[in-house]
């Protein structure tokens, strides 16, 4: 009898749980409409020191937008701890922002989900054309043969950052340009009884970027030309292990930044601790926390040999921050109208600035503001030597799965545990064999 | 036992020293990184451990709130966690005292599976709940997700299982004999159970809300997905003291300590009613 | 609330009442109330536990990845798919699943041994009344008290391998390591989650033990004593045997709780926890979150849910015959 009677609350809860199941599934109508057009919620990333200096920086911007447009903007600045797990349940609710920003590497995988708003030419009529943009920073918005899922808004890249001072005690006089240089430079800085080159071992995206570079410059990608995971490939496995190896064999990377994670590297940069930095768009963050510009100079990343380029001379991914409009909005023209005014030649201007980033945007990028010497570095890798970021639907996962390989691969090498071409192939074996299948 | 017939021997008593000696140190180490840290110049936290301070500064305690918007996270926290604790208690009494006192079909099927829900993991049911709560929305266009209601929902259901659980055996231990006569003299049985019983399970009732409010306090895993910008609660909004430069370590501690103190402080207030609660309720 | 028929005694213990006639709506309030006052929780319950379980075990059936996630309703669904992939013990996916397994059994069966010793230890060596005890034993008190993000978060601090008062303390002061340990990465991040779990859980057991040993008659321990036995035969063969009702629901409570618990490994150690602290609770939520595929993730939580269902059921089953025959 009593079982009779579970089985029945069972059986209420299960019709209960498929009636919710037939109802389910957030947003299955897809399109957007223009229902309240004095409205937009933005979520932006996190891109100044803090959550509140990024409200410093917008919140003028968005009231000149509200007097041009009458369109009110509600901005939340959403920390990237949780931006992409933000994302992920408004397409899962359908109850999201109506534009937002996402890390430029993301557009493929987001773009999968069918969120986000595809830009085809008439969309990008609309805010002044698609020749208006970079094609590096274009490169990174999208899978190649789909209309783009987002807009650059702001471009960054890799630069070797070196303290001068440091570097003049330790009888350096110009900057490394390939990574044996590198090595032997850290001979002479640690002699001086600083650290060499800092490095986020525990951040599995900061990972991701650096064995990326890499695997370019061995003349390896992490993907097949159709877009499949090929993670074994031994050039792929022997530019891992170069990577590791800057902290397992040569010790220019300290053993403690294996488990770095919130960008503690910058801090030992900028306190003078740690003579050199490979970061993207530092100089704000850097001169938040006291360290003067005249103090560090900034340089291309290494090569394996000669100067900087294309293929395998490529020292930097295409870093950056795309602007998206979610296919939900209640507001589509209005999200369309502020795209356009982020991407217009002023703000663009005024925005890049206040980050220390580039210009996606041609004509704003041949402003002088963006002429200074570190900017020129900048802009010079992106437009020579950058490459985008593989732009298959499982990059974020490939993120994770190489990301976390790499991060334990540190966190051997810190225990002091060999890092072989072994170890890091099975490593790798296992992060690839995560991957979806399809 | 003070008074038991024995001193204790020797060996007791130099057990019982070392142990707690070790124990107090155990307990107490983190507490004082944590007190003392939130007193140093950033320059201290953010280099080689140092047991006391180079010197003190009560800056952190000032910039708290200025660096992440503690306070409107404290209000949040202190909406969601008192609202879960009130609707808790008053739910779990209703029920407790309907399977303390009354035999009906289905009471042990009802007690099983709400007992049982103590063992699912949370992340079973986080997504489908989530989704439950966008259809809600979507269907009446009453908004859980997102929401400080959504949150309170989840969490009073979260310490309700324990709860209803703790506050049978309180009702149990209360004497049938005092609802009964109460009944005699005209109250209904929410008279009975109002007038009588819950005065007497006081302490059992006090051990519960507590531990519904300690349960809202600290949780993190649903706070960080059913949350935005406006209704975040402390348990993520603390993240926010690891910018994109540097980890704030004594702004943490100071900001730790600042959103602990009203619950340690609640708890130990109320420590007597929680042992007398759990002796009478949960371990009989 | 003034009906005569709800004036008798609510259980049916003198059976002259219970056959006395009464009006129809008093008999339906009467049989009707124990389930009004359950209706809230029951709904509740409802809401938030069962019928998201009921979906989470559908969505275990479904492909529910990036592409599908805009729409769930549409995903296909994938059989058993989802199941097969997550005990496939030697392809990595099951392989990490089961590792983790492991790694969150050893873990919880450390952590609850400890928590219960030192908190049954703690509890009756307070039993008597000395000098302090008040003080002292509100502060073990504090570390359950406080809210997980900000304990955990402080042993994150104190972990820090430059920084951190464990490594200035075990390495630069007591010199009994050759260079500073990680504790937040690599296979010493085990004992370090177990560390910050058993700081964080003992009190409870000390809290319930504490209340457990109220419960026991003075008259027994007053008996011993006259019958000869010391301070320890008392504690092997009063305090402990009387405790075994109270261990019995103890143990059960701090093994759900330690092996499901979340927060703890979650704060210590981000999303993407070292492999020996790879707690199974994390995993699946980076199974699910992290890699988007929620179909895995869901089916690999109903497979803890039937494992930690087994595990509950056996140890209810033999603590209690073993409880019976004791009592006998």
């Amino acid at each position: 009898m009593r079982s009779i009677r579970a089985a029945a609350v069972g059986a209420v809860t299960m019709s209960l749980a498929l009636a919710a199941t037939a109802c389910g599934g957030g947003s299955s109508s897809g399109g957007g409409s223009n229902d309240s057009p004095k409205t937009l919620t933005y979520w932006a990333s996190n891109q100044g020191a803090s959550i509140a200096v990024d409200k410093k920086v917008l919140q003028p911007e968005l009231d000149k937008f509200e007097k041009q447009t009458g369109i009110k903007v509600k901005l939340e600045v959403v920390p990237w701890s949780d931006l992409l797990n933000r994302i992920l349940t408004a397409t899962t609710s359908g109850q999201g922002p109506d534009v937002l920003n996402i890390g430029n590497t993301w557009s493929a995988s987001l773009q999968a989900t069918g969120a986000l708003l595809p830009w085809d030419a008439k969309n990008f009529e609309k805010i002044g054309g698609k020749e208006r943009f970079v094609d590096s920073a274009l490169g990174s918005t999208g899978a190649q043969g789909k209309d783009p899922a987002a807009v650059p808004l702001y471009s960054m890249a890799y630069a070797l950052y070196y303290n001068k001072q440091i570097f003049a005690d330790a009888g350096i006089s110009k900057p490394p340009a390939t990574w044996d240089e590198l090595i032997a430079d850290g001979k002479k800085i640690k002699a001086k009884g600083k650290s060499v080159l800092g490095a986020e071992g525990a951040n599995v995206s900061e990972n991701i970027h650096h064995v990326f570079v890499f695997a370019k410059q061995h003349g390896a990608d992490f993907f097949t030309a159709d877009g499949k995971p090929d993670f074994t490939d031994p050039k792929v496995v022997d530019a891992v292990k170069q990577y590791v190896d800057l902290m397992a064999k040569d010790k220019v990377i300290p053993t403690g930044d294996a488990e770095y994670a919130q960008n503690q590297s910058v801090s030992d940069f900028a306190k003078g601790k740690q003579a050199m930095l490979l970061w993207q768009s530092a100089a704000a963050n850097l001169k938040s926390q006291g360290m003067s510009e005249d103090a560090y100079g900034i340089a291309p990343v290494p090569v394996q040999s000669g100067t900087p380029g294309t293929g395998a001379q490529t020292n930097s991914m295409v870093a950056g921050i795309n602007m998206a409009v979610f296919k939900n909005s209640h507001n589509l023209d209005g999200a369309t109208k502020f795209v356009k005014f982020m991407t217009s030649d002023e703000e663009q201007k005024v925005l890049n600035t206040a980050y220390s980033t580039v210009p996606p945007v041609k004509t704003a990028q041949e402003d002088a503001a963006f002429n200074s010497p570190d900017t020129a570095v900048l802009k010079q890798t992106l437009a020579t030597s950058a490459a985008a970021l593989p732009q298959v639907a499982a990059e974020s996962q490939f993120e994770t799965a190489v990301g976390t390989a790499v991060k334990e691969l540190f966190a051997d090498a810190a225990g002091g545990r060999a890092v072989t071409a072994d170890s890091v192939k099975a490593a790798l074996e296992k992060a690839q064999q995560q991957m979806p299948a399809a | 036992m003070s008074d038991s017939p024995m001193a204790p021997p020797r060996s007791f008593l130099w057990s019982r020293r070392i142990f707690l000696t070790l124990l107090t140190g155990f307990v107490l180490v983190p507490v004082y990184v944590m007190v003392s840290s939130s007193l140093k110049p950033l320059a201290d936290v953010t280099g080689k451990f140092r047991w006391l301070p180079s010197g003190l500064t009560f800056r952190p305690y000032i910039d708290i709130w200025s660096t992440v918007p503690l306070a409107k996270y404290f209000v949040n926290s202190l909406i969601v966690a008192g609202a879960a604790t009130v609707c808790s208690v008053v739910i779990a009494v209703f029920a407790a005292y309907a399977v303390s006192r009354y035999d009906f079909r289905g009471k042990r099927v009802f007690t099983v599976t709400v007992l049982s829900t103590q063992m699912l993991p949370g992340i079973l049911f986080l997504l489908p709940l989530f989704l439950i709560y966008v259809n809600i929305g979507n269907a009446t266009g009453i908004a859980l997700f997102g929401s400080r209601g959504g949150l309170i929902l989840t969490y009073l259901t979260f310490s309700l299982p324990f709860s209803i659980w703790m506050l049978i055996g309180y009702f149990d231990s209360v004497p049938r004999d005092l609802d009964e006569a109460a009944l005699v003299d005209g109250c209904g049985p929410l008279g009975a159970l109002l007038r009588i019983v819950v005065p007497a399970a006081v302490p059992g009732i006090v051990a519960v809300a507590v531990y519904a409010f300690m349960t809202a306090w600290g949780e993190v895993l649903f706070a960080s997905v059913m949350t935005n910008d406006t209704t975040r609660t402390l348990a993520v909004g603390l993240q926010g003291y690891s910018t994109l430069n540097d980890v704030y370590w004594n702004q943490i501690m100071a900001a730790s300590l600042v959103v602990s103190v009203p619950v340690v402080a609640g708890f130990l207030l109320l420590q007597r009613y929680l042992v007398a609660g759990l002796t009478a309720g949960a371990v009989k | 609330m003034t009906t005569t028929a709800l004036k008798e005694p609510v259980r049916d213990t003198s059976p002259g009442a219970a056959r006395e006639p009464r009006r129809r709506t008093g008999r339906i309030r009467r049989v009707g109330l124990p389930y009004l006052l359950l209706l809230p929780a029951l709904l509740l319950e409802l809401l938030v536990h069962l019928v998201p379980m009921a979906i989470g075990i559908v969505m275990s059936f479904k492909e529910l990845t990036q592409f599908y996630i805009r729409d769930w309703g549409s995903a296909p669904w994938s059989g058993f798919g989802n199941y097969k992939v997550s005990v496939d013990f030697d392809a990595p996916v099951g392989e990490a699943l089961l590792h983790s397994f492991f790694v969150t059994v050893g873990f919880t069966l450390l952590s609850v041994a400890l928590c219960w010793l030192i908190g049954t230890a703690a509890a009756v060596f307070m039993q008597d009344t000395f000098r302090g005890r008040g003080l002292l034993r509100a502060l073990f008190l504090v570390p359950y008290a406080l809210p997980v993000y900000a304990a955990v978060i402080t042993w994150v601090f104190m972990f820090q391998h430059d920084n951190g008062l464990v490594n200035h303390v075990l390495h630069d002061q007591l010199h009994l390591t050759d260079k500073p340990s990680f504790w937040l990465i690599g296979d010493n991040s085990f004992y370090a989650l177990l560390t910050v779990s058993v700081w964080k859980g003992w009190p409870f057991a000390f809290l319930i033990v504490m209340a457990g040993l109220q419960n026991i008659p003075r008259e027994l321990y007053e008996a011993a004593a006259l019958d000869g036995a010391g301070m320890w035969q008392q504690i092997r063969r009063i305090t402990l045997p009387s405790l075994r009702p109270v261990n019995q629901v103890l143990v059960l409570v701090l093994f759900l709780w330690t092996f499901n618990d979340f927060n703890t490994p979650y704060v210590l150690f981000g999303k993407a926890a070292p492999e020996a602290a790879d707690l199974i609770s994390v995993h699946i939520y980076q199974a699910s979150f992290v890699t988007w595929n929620f179909g895995t993730g869901s089916a690999m939580s109903v497979l803890l849910l039937l494992f930690l269902l087994v595990v509950t059921g056996l140890y209810l089953l033999f603590t209690s015959r073993g409880r019976r025959a004791a009592d006998v």
